[in-house]
This record gives C-alpha cells, sequence and structure tokens, in this order.
C-alpha cells in the first residue's frame, strides 16, 4: 500500500518534514561554518586565512539572507509566522529562531561587515554616482567619520563582535540540532550529541564552502590562489572534519552497543532504506574519501597543482556528504514507525512547493544573493581596513 | 568629546535597533489576541471557538426521548447497551427537524455482518457467526429484532419479518 | 408517538441543556459547565474490543476527518506464540470498515487496540509548539487552535503515538479533541456514542461518582509507551506487552 512495508501508525504514512527542512539546517550550518572560519582570522589570529576574511562574511550573508525561505515554503500558513516574534513559547526550540535569526543577521553579521567596510562604504559613496551613492550613503548611516580613531574603535568592537559571534554561530546552527536531539518520540533524532554532530558539521561545510568559492572567485578574476592561504583553510577541514567523524562514529558504536528497543528497527532502515544516501554517499563517499586525501596532503609532499585539484574533490564531497549527514537526519527519521514495525517512502515532489525544483532554487539563490554583495562590497578593493592598519 | 564623535556612526547603528525595538512592541500591542494568556501560553478564545463545532450525532438520550417504545423494547436485550446511532448513523439533524429528515434503513446484510461476522480475533463470548451458513441468505431481521435480537419468548423476534418493533 | 419539543425539554435535564445549545447554533459555554470541575480521559477496556471500526467511522463524521487521516483508529494485533516481541498489526485504512476474518483455529493470540490522542497531562506536543497554537485546557483535554498554527507540524513528530497530522486542505495541525464541542454539553464522545460494546468509555477522573473510579480499583490499566513519561490519560485495561 502506497510504500509502506510493515505497520506504520496511519498518521506516520505521510512524511511531514520534507526535502526543505533537510535545507534549511545545511544552510544555516554553511553560515555557521563560514562564519567560524572568518573567527579564525579575526579572533584568534590566523594570519594565512586572511585572503577569506572578507569573502567568509559575505558568503555567510548571502546564505543567511535565504535561510529563512525554505521555512516559510514549507510551513503550513507562512503568514502567520511573526506569531513566533510576538508569541513565542519558552519550551519551544524552535521558537527562539525569529530572535536567534535576527540577532544573528543584525547584531553580529551585518553589523561586523558594516564595521570591516565602513570606510570603504564611505569612499565608496563619495566616488559613485546614482543609485549606487544612494545606497552607500544609506548604508554609511549618513556618518562620513573615516578618522584614524573612529576607525580604530570599529577594529576594536569589529573584534567583540566576532567573539559574540562564535557562540551565536553555535546558538544559530545547534538549537536546530536540538529542535531533533530533544524529541523522546523519535529514537533516531533523540540524542544529546544531535547539536554537537550538527555544529561540528556545519562548521565543516562552511569552511569548504568558502574554500571552494575563494578557490572560483579568484580564478574568476585572473587571480592568482593563495595557497598558504587554502592550506591552512583545508587543514582546519581535515582536523574539524576528523572531529564530526569521530562524533558520528560514537553515536554509531553506543546505538549498536546499547541495543535499546528501536536499534533492529533503525539498523534495517539503514541497510536498506538509508544504504545509499548513508552508507555509500555520507560514509565512503562523502567521508572516507575526503579524509583520506587530505590525510595525504597533511602528511606528503603533493605538487601545487595536485593540491588544488584534491581541495576541490574534497571540497565538494564535504559538501555532498553533509547534506547527505542532514536528509539521513531528517528524512531517515522519519521513515521508519513509532511502532518500530514498519517504514514509508518519502516521495518528493518535483514542481510544488515543497518539491525538487524549489529546493535546487534555494541552494541557487544565495549564490546569486553572493554575486550581488560581491559587486555592491567586493572583497579586495585597493586596500582593506585591515591592510591599511598593518600598514601593507 | 571626540572620542564619542567619532563613536557617532555606532550610536546611528544602535539607533536603527531601537527604533525596530519601538516598532515591534507598538505592532505587538495590536496584533496579540486579547486573550492570549489568560489560561496559559495559548488563545484562550480557541476553546470557546472548540466547543462550538456543531454536532452531528445528536446522543442516545435525545433519541430516546421520543422513540420511547423502542428504547423500552431495548432494555430487555442484548442491545441494550448499543446506542441508537451505532446502527442508525449520525442524526442530529433528524432530531433537530423529525418530519423533514428522515432517516435511512440500515442495510442488516453491511451493518449485522460487521459486528457479528465470525473471526477468531473478537473476543471469544461475542457473539458471532458465519452469515452465509448460518442464515442461508436470508435477511437478519426475518428471525432477529435488531432492538432486542435474542430469539426466545420475552423477545418478541420471529414474528418481525422486515422491520423492528 | 408524537411528542412536542416542549415535553422532551422538561423530560431530559442534561440533553435538554446541550439540546438548546445544539438547536441555539452557537453558545459560548453551556451555563452548567466549569472547567475546573473536570478532568477528561477515556478508558478503553482491550477484552470488549470486536474491531467493528464504528468508531473510526462516528469520529470521521462528526469531525469531518479527512480521508487517509485519522483522530482515531484501531489496530489488529496478532501475537504469535513463537515471537512475542514481534508482533503483526494491521489496521486496514484505520480499520474504519472493520477487519478481514481469521479463521477458527489460527496459530496465537489476536485482539483489537483502539488508539487515539492520550490527552497527556505532561505532552510532548503541547511543549515543542513554538507559538502556543496548541495546549492542554484547563479540563485537561489538549486542543489545537487552528486559527493560530502554523502548520509546522513539529508537534506532529514531537507525539510518540502519531495521533497528529497536518490537515491537507487547512493545513494546519488536527487530532482528536476528545469530541470537546460535545462533553462540555453533557453528552459523550462520538466513539464511546457509537462503540456497540462499551469498550470505549469517556471518563471524567474529578466527578468522584464516574464509573473509572471502580474501575480503577478492580482492574490493572495501562497507558501506551509509559517510558515516555507523559502523563496519558487513555487507560487501557487488558493491555498486552507486544503493543506498540
Amino acid at each position: 500500500m502506497n510504500g509502506v512495508v510493515g505497520y506504520m501508525y496511519p498518521n506516520e504514512v505521510t512524511l511531514y518534514w520534507s526535502v526543505l527542512i533537510v535545507l534549511y539546517p545545511f544552510i544555516t550550518g554553511l553560515v555557521a561554518g563560514a562564519f567560524i572560519l572568518a573567527s579564525l582570522e579575526r579572533v584568534f589570529r590566523v594570519e594565512a586565512v586572511k585572503p577569506t576574511y572578507r569573502l567568509a562574511l559575505l558568503t555567510a550573508l548571502a546564505f543567511l539572507l535565504d535561510a529563512p525561505l525554505p521555512l516559510q515554503l514549507h510551513l503550513g500558513h507562512p503568514e502567520r509566522s511573526p506569531e513566533m516574534y510576538f508569541t513565542p513559547h519558552s519550551t519551544s526550540a524552535m521558537a527562539m529562531f525569529g530572535y536567534v535569526y535576527l540577532w544573528y543577521l543584525m547584531a553580529v553579521l551585518v553589523f561586523e561587515i558594516w564595521l570591516d567596510y565602513r570606510r570603504d562604504i564611505v569612499l565608496w559613496s563619495q566616488e559613485s554616482k546614482g543609485l549606487l551613492r544612494v545606497i552607500y550613503k544609506i548604508m554609511s548611516l549618513g556618518s562620513s567619520n573615516i578618522s584614524e580613531r573612529s576607525l580604530h574603535i570599529d577594529e576594536r568592537v569589529g573584534w567583540v563582535v566576532t567573539l559574540v559571534g562564535i557562540p551565536s554561530a553555535f546558538l544559530l546552527h545547534g538549537y536546530v540540532g536540538f529542535i531533533f536531539g530533544s524529541l523522546k518520540a523519535n529514537p533516531w533524532w533523540s540524542s544529546p550529541l544531535m547539536p554537537v554532530v550538527f555544529i561540528f558539521s556545519a562548521m565543516v561545510s562552511g569552511i569548504a564552502a568558502v574554500m571552494l568559492i575563494y578557490m572560483a572567485v579568484t580564478k574568476l578574476r585572473r587571480q592568482s590562489i593563495d595557497m598558504r592561504c587554502i592550506d591552512t583553510v583545508a587543514m582546519y577541514m581535515f582536523y574539524i572534519f576528523i572531529i564530526d567523524f569521530s562524533l558520528e562514529m560514537l553515536d554509531l558504536v553506543h546505538r549498536i552497543y546499547e541495543a535499546d528497543e528501536s536499534f533492529r528497527s533503525l539498523d534495517f532502515m539503514v541497510h536498506t532504506k538509508l544504504f545509499f544516501s548513508q552508507i555509500v554517499v555520507q560514509i565512503i563517499i562523502g567521508t572516507l574519501v575526503p579524509l583520506v586525501l587530505l590525510f595525504i596532503t597533511q602528511v606528503a609532499r603533493i605538487r601545487e597543482v595536485i593540491r588544488k585539484r584534491i581541495y576541490v574533490l574534497c571540497g565538494c564531497l564535504i559538501l555532498i556528504s553533509v547534506f547527505a549527514m542532514r536528509w539521513n537526519v531528517v528524512i531517515g527519521g522519519q521513515l521508519f514507525s513509532k511502532s518500530f514495525l514498519g517504514y514509508t517512502t518519502y516521495k518528493m515532489d518535483l514542481v510544488t512547493r515543497e518539491g525538487l525544483f524549489v529546493a535546487i532554487g534555494l541552494t541557487i539563490l544565495p549564490l546569486v544573493f553572493l554575486s550581488v554583495l560581491l559587486k555592491l562590497l567586493p572583497p579586495w578593493p585597493e586596500k582593506t581596513l585591515h591592510e591599511v592598519a598593518a600598514g601593507d | 568629546m571626540s572620542a564619542l564623535k567619532d563613536a557617532g556612526h555606532l550610536f546611528r547603528f544602535a539607533g536603527l535597533f531601537v527604533i525596530a525595538f519601538v516598532v515591534f512592541l507598538v505592532v505587538r500591542s495590536y496584533v496579540v489576541p486579547k486573550t492570549f494568556g489568560q489560561y496559559g501560553h495559548y488563545r484562550a478564545a480557541a476553546i470557546g471557538e472548540i466547543a462550538d463545532h456543531p454536532m452531528k450525532f445528536a446522543g442516545h438520550e435525545t433519541c430516546e426521548a421520543c422513540h420511547t417504545d423502542i428504547a423500552d423494547t431495548k432494555t430487555k436485550g442484548a442491545h441494550a447497551h448499543v446506542n441508537c446511532e451505532a446502527c442508525h448513523g449520525a442524526l442530529a439533524a433528524h432530531a433537530n427537524d423529525p418530519t423533514s429528515v428522515t432517516p435511512v434503513k440500515p442495510d442488516t446484510a453491511v451493518l449485522c455482518a460487521r459486528c457479528h461476522t465470525a473471526s477468531a480475533a473478537k473476543p471469544k463470548g461475542f457473539p458471532q457467526v458465519d452469515p452465509a451458513d448460518h442464515s442461508s441468505g436470508a435477511p437478519c431481521q426475518t428471525c432477529h429484532n435488531p432492538h432486542s435480537p435474542g430469539i426466545g419468548a420475552d423477545t418478541g423476534a420471529s414474528a418481525a419479518k422486515g422491520g423492528a418493533q | 408517538m408524537n411528542i412536542s419539543r416542549r415535553h422532551l425539554l422538561v423530560l431530559l435535564p442534561a440533553a435538554a441543556v446541550a439540546w438548546k445549545h445544539v438547536l441555539a447554533g452557537t453558545p459560548q459555554d453551556s451555563p452548567n459547565y466549569q472547567m475546573s470541575e473536570h478532568w477528561w480521559g477515556m478508558l478503553i477496556d482491550i477484552p470488549k474490543c470486536i474491531g467493528c471500526g464504528n468508531c473510526v467511522r462516528a469520529c470521521q463524521t462528526e469531525n469531518d476527518v479527512p480521508d487517509g487521516f485519522f483522530r482515531t483508529w484501531v489496530e489488529r494485533y496478532h501475537r504469535s506464540d513463537i515471537h512475542l516481541e514481534n508482533p503483526e498489526v494491521i489496521s486496514p485504512d484505520g480499520g474504519k470498515e472493520g477487519f478481514p476474518p481469521v479463521p477458527e483455529g489460527a496459530e496465537g493470540d489476536y485482539f483489537f487496540v483502539p488508539k487515539m490522542c492520550n490527552h497527556c497531562s505532561d505532552s510532548p506536543c503541547t511543549q515543542v509548539c513554538p507559538v502556543g497554537a496548541t495546549f492542554i485546557s484547563p479540563d485537561g483535554v489538549v486542543l489545537i487552535d487552528q486559527k493560530y498554527c502554523l502548520g509546522c507540524a513539529y508537534c506532529v513528530q514531537a507525539c510518540p503515538y502519531g495521533c497528529r497530522y497536518i490537515h491537507p486542505t487547512k493545513k494546519v495541525a488536527d487530532k482528536c479533541t476528545l469530541c470537546y464541542h460535545r462533553i462540555t454539553k453533557g453528552l459523550t464522545t462520538a466513539c464511546c456514542e457509537a462503540c456497540p460494546t462499551g469498550a470505549r468509555q469517556l471518563a471524567d477522573l474529578k466527578n468522584p461518582n464516574d464509573p473509572i473510579h471502580a474501575f480503577l480499583k478492580t482492574h490493572s490499566v495501562q497507558v501506551l509507551k509509559p517510558q515516555m513519561a507523559t502523563g496519558a490519560k487513555a487507560f487501557y485495561n487488558g493491555l498486552d506487552g507486544s503493543v506498540r
């Protein structure tokens, strides 16, 4: 009967959380991960990754602007979503979304970008004409003060914002993990590890995304890629991926060892319904292959050209793997019955509001936003604030 | 003070937040439903709205108010605790307007079989028969008064052909 | 057999008050109903259930439940003598038209289990609602404010019993309301009204005269998934350990 094997409670046969709910944590994960990469330079003074600093912030912003869209398209009544701002339910992790999102967007990301770009914005507002001039003038909030003192204040405040931004990024993505991890009704989701795994896989995906975007944009600008930069980025990506993989393996080993009442049903599901997406895509192709390849680049001396290709391949595989992880969590959690006696099938539509085409569109849209941001706020003008301060 | 002057742009940024917060508070005072929070974190008026839902089943007490003779027949038999609408379907519309809305007589071939077809899954003490064998095709009401289905002296059964008494 | 309506109203006070409200169409509350005096639950007596599906059909009629979704449903368990932990369960269309007969002499044990919202006093579904659209009323019924619900389906995921769904046309969460519109008027739920064997009985735990109190003194009852600690208020008599 319509894709059901065994017994499912009658209301469980339909999946209520679609591919858009897979996409949402993937996107906020990219935001959090990109921001962490930016903070590596700003707070932890990893000089080598500086070329990616502004790009990482803009990438985070582009994806953050896109992030509410899958949620709005999923809701039965998106016009009522302001209720989350007016009457948020304090016992619901989902209720904090509105405020965490707004905080992260305005008080962290936009604030930090504004502080870092302010000198350039003021200069651009004086140089450009027409509509652009108006846009820059508005962005400058009418202040044209770019004295040494004011820029120094910006630098200090920006440092604090980045520092605050790190736990904010963890909150922005960690709460999504908590939404799943705190549900006792669903044993595939219920785990204290869930927010932690989400955060670490987010970091890996965000770093991979910024690395790929940096390489692509640099190529498009016909500039040479700063190898010291992406070697360092890849190194951090590798080590964080190891931590992420360890956490996921810990969850798996723990489940197999404890073998509680849900285990047999979940085990069967992983070996059948989720075999391709979890074993093949997420674990083998998406995790083991990049880990081995990145390990090789860390211990052996590889020619620059080959290294770049390996980084591109690994970056792509990591993005696919992290998406697959979100898929396996969200969709996997709905494929088995809470009676542990049956399974259903996810029939993904193509052209409906929650269908595949919309999901693809929402994945491409942030890149469109990013290209606009790159035009409006180019990360590599003649001299950035940092370079002026450092006397480059 | 020059320090404050050089931080002027920060105050403008902060000002945006203050304005947004004030606007939010004003909008909120209009938008949040008045009964929200009266009993808990929900719109208390919803309770009344849910309680206002129209009824389709009248409830056996309402049926018995008019159909006293049927009610009397039932009390003597095995169907004493089978409510009227369990067999006759939802009849609030009929109780509301008895002359215009007339209930459809249930088809016993389907109706009785639903409960009384023998199945090893049913509780052992429950009266069950194989409908094909039991009556060789004759409708149930040939021998059983649905309102007092037992076969015996007091129940006024077998004489009732095709109808209830 | 012609009884005037006035005569009817005099005869039955409870139904009379209720009936007045039915005729009026949209009353606020019944004047003789105080929420604080009630704490609703349901008693389900497994040995009495014959799997006729009356309750499922009655609920669908009374509450306009859309096809393919269920506010209540009946499961049939087949617990074979060898595989106690792996029962075979079916619920064809929720048991709406009953179940196919099982031939005499079949191996193992069969029984029927009606399922519904358990109106948990510590419900995980109300805990996770982001806006306060689902809640437990002061008289113990978990309800959904369908004018406020976003349709995010978090509550559907949070329910351990699978009793919630998203209404396909209204696009909001929906589930059993314990026929709140009936019980507040002194009537019973549609499923209890339609049940021919008394397997389902509405229970008011705050009412000292409710038969449930005597029943609880003389029977062992259980709730579904007690390990979830939901404070479920659907009490099952004779619930087999294999029931999921």
